[in-house]
C-alpha cells in the first residue's frame, strides 16, 4: 500500500519535472507560429485602438502645436457638430432602408430559385454579379442612372411620360437614391446564404405541412422562416457591418452631399481626418464607429464561436 | 408536389423574381451598349439599352489614352497578389497552432484573433494611416496591402480545415522524422486546398475592388490602384460629360473578376458562403 502510494508519488513528481518543460517548447512553438500574424494584429489592430483612445482625448490648439489633454471635449465637439448628427441620422435610415430590403428580397430571390435547374442557376448569377463589381464602378455606372433629364432612368421615365426628381441633387431624395445602389449591390450575395440555408429545411417538413393543408404564407411562416431563423440572424450582422464599412459609392456619387444629407459615418470621419485635419474629432467618430461595430458584432459571438471555436468557447 | 404546382403565390413570387433580374441586370446591359457607341459625348441616345449603332472601340481606346489603366491594373493585381501571398504564410503558421497544438492561453490568444473580425480594418483606416506614415510606408503599395498581412478570418478557415486532417498522417510522417514544416508543406496544405482556395477568392476580390484606404495611403498617380484611377477618371469625364467613356473604363474594371467568376462560378459561390464575416 505504501509502497503504491510511493511509486503514485514518484511517477507524478516526474510528471510534474517533465510537463513544465512540455509545455514551455508547445508554447514556444505555438507562439512562433502565431508571431507573424500577431505582429501584424498588433500594428494594425491593437495598436490603432489604443491610438485612437488616446486621440479622442487630446487635440491640437492649432495645427502644429503640441497635443494637450482635452477630456472629453473632442466628444462634445463631435456630438454638438450638426454634420456629425446628420451623419449618425443617415446611417441609421441607411441601415433599416437598405438592410431589410436586402434581405427581404435576398429571401424570396433564394426560395424562388431554390431548385437546381439549369435556368435558375442563370438567375443566381445574375443576382449575383452586383457583388463582384467594385462599389466605385457600380458608382459610376449609377452616376449615369441618376443624371438628369438624360440619365437612364429619367429617360426611361419619360418614354411613361413621368419625370423624375433630381435623384441626387435633391437632399430629400439623394440617401434613397444611394440605397438603391447599395440594394442592388448586396442582395445577391445575401441570397447566396439563404440559398445555402434552405438546403437544411428538410423536405418532409414541407410534405406535412402540405397534408395539414398549410397555404404557401402559412409554410413560409411555421416551416420555412423557423429554420432560417440562424441564417437570417447572420445575415443581419453582416448587413449591419457593410452599413458601416462601405461608403466607397458615397465618395463617388454625392461626397456626402447635398448639404450633408448623404453623408455618413465612415465618411465623415474620413472628411474630419484628410480634409479637416481635425485628429482629435476623427478619432472620436472612430470610437463611435467601433462602438457600433463592437455591438454588432457581439450579438453574434455565440455563432462565431459555435462556428470557429468549438471548445475554446 | 402537384398541390404546390397548383399553388398561384410561388407562381406569382418566380414571376415577380424573374422581373427583378431583368431590372438587376439593366445597368449591365446599359453599360455594354454605352461602352460600345459611337457616340462618346451625352446625346439624348445615351441611355438607350437597344444598340442603334455600329459598334465600336473608340470608347476603350480614348478611356485607355486619358487615364493609365495597364498601369492600375499592374498596381492591383501587384496589391491582391501580394496580399494574398503573404496571407497564406501568416493564416497556414497560425491555423496550424491553433489546430493542432495545446498551449496554455490559447482561449485568450483565439479571442486576440476574434477582435480583428469585431473590428473591421475599414474603421481604423485613419490611426493606421498614421502608422503606416510613421514605418515610411506612406505612398506605396506595401502600405496598402501591409494592414491586411494577418487574416483571423483565413486563420479561422485554415485551422477548421487542418482540424478535419487525420492525425494519423501526421504522425506517421513524424515516425519518419519529418520536421514541422514538411508536415504542414507536405500534408497540411495539399489536403487543405479547398479553404485555401475558398480564402483565396474573397482576399483577391475583396482587395481588387478596395478603394478608400488604397486612396488615402496612395498619392502618385503611377501607384494608383485600378478603382482610384476609375474613381478619378470618372470624376474627370463626369465634366465633359463622356457617358461611353466612362462606360469603357468600368467595364474595363470589372471585367478581370467577372470573367473569372464566369470561370469558376461554383468556387466563387462555395467561398462566398464561406465567407459571410472577412
Amino acid at each position: 500500500m505504501a509502497n503504491a502510494v510511493l511509486t503514485g508519488e514518484a511517477e507524478l513528481a516526474s510528471d510534474e519535472r517533465r510537463a513544465p518543460w512540455r509545455v514551455n517548447r508547445q508554447l514556444l512553438v505555438a507562439l512562433g507560429l502565431l508571431a507573424p500574424s500577431l505582429v501584424f494584429l498588433a500594428l494594425f489592430t491593437y495598436w490603432p485602438v489604443l491610438q485612437v483612445l488616446w486621440q479622442a482625448a487630446h487635440n491640437q490648439v492649432r495645427a502644429g502645436s503640441p497635443q494637450v489633454f482635452v477630456g472629453f471635449d473632442n466628444f462634445t465637439g463631435l456630438f454638438a457638430d450638426s454634420a456629425f448628427r446628420k451623419a449618425f441620422a443617415n446611417n441609421l435610415i441607411y441601415a433599416f432602408g437598405t438592410v431589410i430590403p436586402s434581405l427581404v428580397l435576398a429571401l424570396g430571390f433564394a426560395m424562388a430559385l431554390a431548385k437546381s435547374n439549369r435556368v435558375n442557376s442563370l438567375f443566381r448569377a445574375l443576382f449575383f454579379l452586383p457583388v463582384l463589381v467594385p462599389l466605385v464602378a457600380a458608382a459610376s455606372i449609377f452616376l449615369f442612372i441618376f443624371l438628369p433629364n438624360v440619365g437612364l432612368l429619367d429617360y426611361y421615365l419619360g418614354k411613361l411620360a413621368l419625370s423624375g426628381p433630381n435623384w441626387l441633387g435633391d437632399p430629400d431624395i439623394a440617401l434613397y437614391a444611394i440605397m438603391g445602389l447599395t440594394i442592388w449591390k448586396n442582395a445577391g450575395y445575401y441570397m447566396l446564404f439563404f440559398l445555402a440555408g434552405l438546403q437544411a429545411v428538410p423536405a418532409d417538413a414541407y410534405e406535412a405541412a402540405i397534408l395539414d393543408g398549410a397555404g404557401p404564407w402559412q409554410r413560409l411562416r411555421y416551416v420555412t422562416l423557423p429554420y432560417l431563423k440562424p441564417t437570417i440572424g447572420f445575415v443581419l450582422v453582416v448587413g449591419l457591418i457593410n452599413v458601416v464599412t462601405q461608403v466607397d459609392h458615397v465618395f463617388v456619387l454625392t461626397k456626402g452631399g447635398p448639404s450633408d444629407s448623404t453623408n455618413l459615418l465612415l465618411f465623415y470621419v474620413y472628411q474630419q481626418a484628410v480634409e479637416n485635419y481635425d485628429h482629435g474629432r476623427a478619432a472620436a467618430g472612430t470610437l463611435v464607429m467601433l462602438a457600433l461595430l463592437f455591438a454588432i458584432t457581439f450579438s453574434s459571438l455565440r455563432t462565431l464561436e459555435r462556428s470557429f471555436g468549438e471548445r475554446e468557447a | 408536389m402537384s398541390v404546390a404546382t397548383r399553388e398561384i403565390t410561388p407562381t406569382l413570387g418566380y414571376g415577380a423574381t424573374l422581373l427583378l433580374a431583368a431590372l438587376w441586370v439593366i445597368p449591365f446591359v446599359w453599360m455594354l451598349v454605352a461602352a460600345f457607341n459611337p457616340q462618346t459625348y451625352g446625346g439624348a441616345a445615351m441611355a438607350s439599352l437597344l444598340p442603334s449603332y455600329v459598334p465600336t472601340l473608340n470608347n476603350f481606346a480614348e478611356a485607355w489614352a486619358s487615364a493609365d489603366f495597364p498601369r492600375y491594373t499592374l498596381n492591383t493585381a501587384i496589391i491582391s497578389l501580394g496580399t494574398l501571398a503573404v496571407q497564406i504564410v501568416t493564416i497556414t503558421l497560425a491555423g496550424y497552432a491553433f489546430a493542432r497544438i495545446e498551449f496554455p492561453g490559447r482561449t485568450f490568444v483565439f479571442y486576440l484573433f476574434l477582435l480583428q473580425l469585431m473590428l473591421a480594418p475599414v474603421a481604423l483606416i485613419i490611426p493606421n494611416l498614421v502608422t503606416i506614415a510613421s514605418l515610411g510606408l506612406y505612398d506605396t503599395l506595401l502600405g496598402v496591402m501591409a494592414p491586411y498581412f494577418a487574416s483571423a478570418f483565413g486563420t479561422f478557415l485554415m485551422r477548421q480545415a487542418f482540424k478535419a486532417i487525420p492525425r494519423e498522417l501526421e504522425d506517421a510522417a513524424l515516425i519518419d522524422g519529418a520536421s514541422i514544416w514538411q508536415r504542414i508543406g507536405y500534408i497540411y496544405l495539399p489536403l487543405a486546398k479547398p479553404s485555401l482556395i475558398a480564402f483565396s477568392i474573397i482576399s483577391l476580390t475583396s482587395h481588387w475592388n478596395e478603394f478608400l484606404w488604397p486612396l488615402m495611403v496612395i498619392n502618385s498617380p503611377d501607384l494608383r490602384p485600378l478603382t482610384v484611377g476609375l474613381a478619378t477618371f470618372t470624376r474627370g469625364a463626369e465634366g465633359a460629360q463622356a457617358w461611353g467613356v466612362i462606360a469603357a473604363g468600368t467595364l474595363m474594371v470589372s471585367a478581370p473578376l467577372l470573367i473569372a467568376f464566369a470561370l469558376f462560378q461554383r468556387s466563387f459561390v462555395n467561398s462566398f458562403v464561406s465567407s459571410g464575416i472577412k
